[in-house]
């Protein structure tokens, strides 16, 4: 097995983790928590195929991945401040009991 | 060697971190997941991008969901229990798992030589950051700037009363 393919690998598994438990949890929060992990993934990808890729010298995985972490961290905190003020609403954090569209 | 250890560890933290009841358990969990990542990243010479890693995941991103967390007041609760379709999202993310796996033992660009390890020194990333990606750095301190404000009169919009 070549290091890339084990970069992959464990980059496909915290995929499949973090898809998990964005598809199974019922806890808003939880579900925010699998979707960085799966950024976390795709950041990954980014960075071993900078590594083992044919020109590492233009940084562009590892600018690209620099960027994504700043998206990931706006999304973080747009994501928590709609989960506050969800709960505010419903006084509830639960995802299957948001189902109502009328506020 | 050092590598299958710290991939273990950041699999264990992510597994753990999405199926603990425990919410705040939960994301102590995702800490060691953030944290092995960052190590990872460090093994692979991407200096920059592990501490990246750590000051912004660990940094920031993990102590707002432990404020979230508190401020929901969810840690202890039920809503923070598996749902019934639990058989449906396991078998889709061992499908997309399964489908990923074999397209990289596939692949043949998983095959290739090893590389020399590359340096990425920190001349190198400020001269790309203020030059060649000086637009997309410019767009993400705006979009930064944007997140904020957005975020704050989302989190903030109920007290000024009744709309």
């Amino acid at each position: 097995m070549t290091p890339l393919m084990g970069c992959l690998l464990l980059s496909a598994l915290l995929f499949a983790i973090g898809l998990a438990g964005a598809l199974v949890r019922r806890n808003a929060i939880l579900v925010l928590i699998g979707i960085e992990l799966m950024l976390n993934a795709a950041n990954l990808n980014f960075i071993a195929f900078w590594r083992y890729g044919p020109h590492p010298e233009a940084l562009t995985g590892m600018m690209f991945v620099v960027f994504s972490i700043g998206v990931a961290a706006a999304e973080a905190a747009v994501g928590l401040a709609l989960i506050i003020s969800l709960y505010r609403h419903i006084k509830s954090v639960n995802i299957d009991e948001v189902n109502s569209m009328s506020g | 060697m050092l590598f299958t250890i710290f991939a273990i560890l950041t699999l264990a933290g992510a597994a753990a971190a999405m199926s603990l009841r425990n919410l705040v358990h939960s994301v102590l969990a995702l800490i060691v997941a953030f944290g092995g990542l960052a190590v990872v990243y460090l093994l692979l010479g991407a200096q920059f991008v592990g501490f990246a890693q750590v000051l912004v995941y660990i940094g920031a991103v993990a102590i707002l969901i432990v404020f979230a967390i508190l401020l929901t007041r969810s840690a202890d609760t039920a809503s923070s229990s598996i749902g019934g379709s639990w058989v449906a999202g396991g078998v889709t993310a061992l499908a997309v798992f399964g489908v990923l796996a074999w397209a990289i033992s596939h692949s043949s660009a998983s095959h290739g030589a090893a590389m020399p390890q590359p340096e990425a020194s920190m001349q190198q990333i400020g001269d790309a950051l203020m030059l060649r990606f000086a637009l997309p750095l410019e767009m993400i301190g705006l979009l930064l700037t944007a997140a904020l404000i957005g975020a704050v009169t989302i989190a903030s919009r109920e007290k000024r009363g009744p709309r």
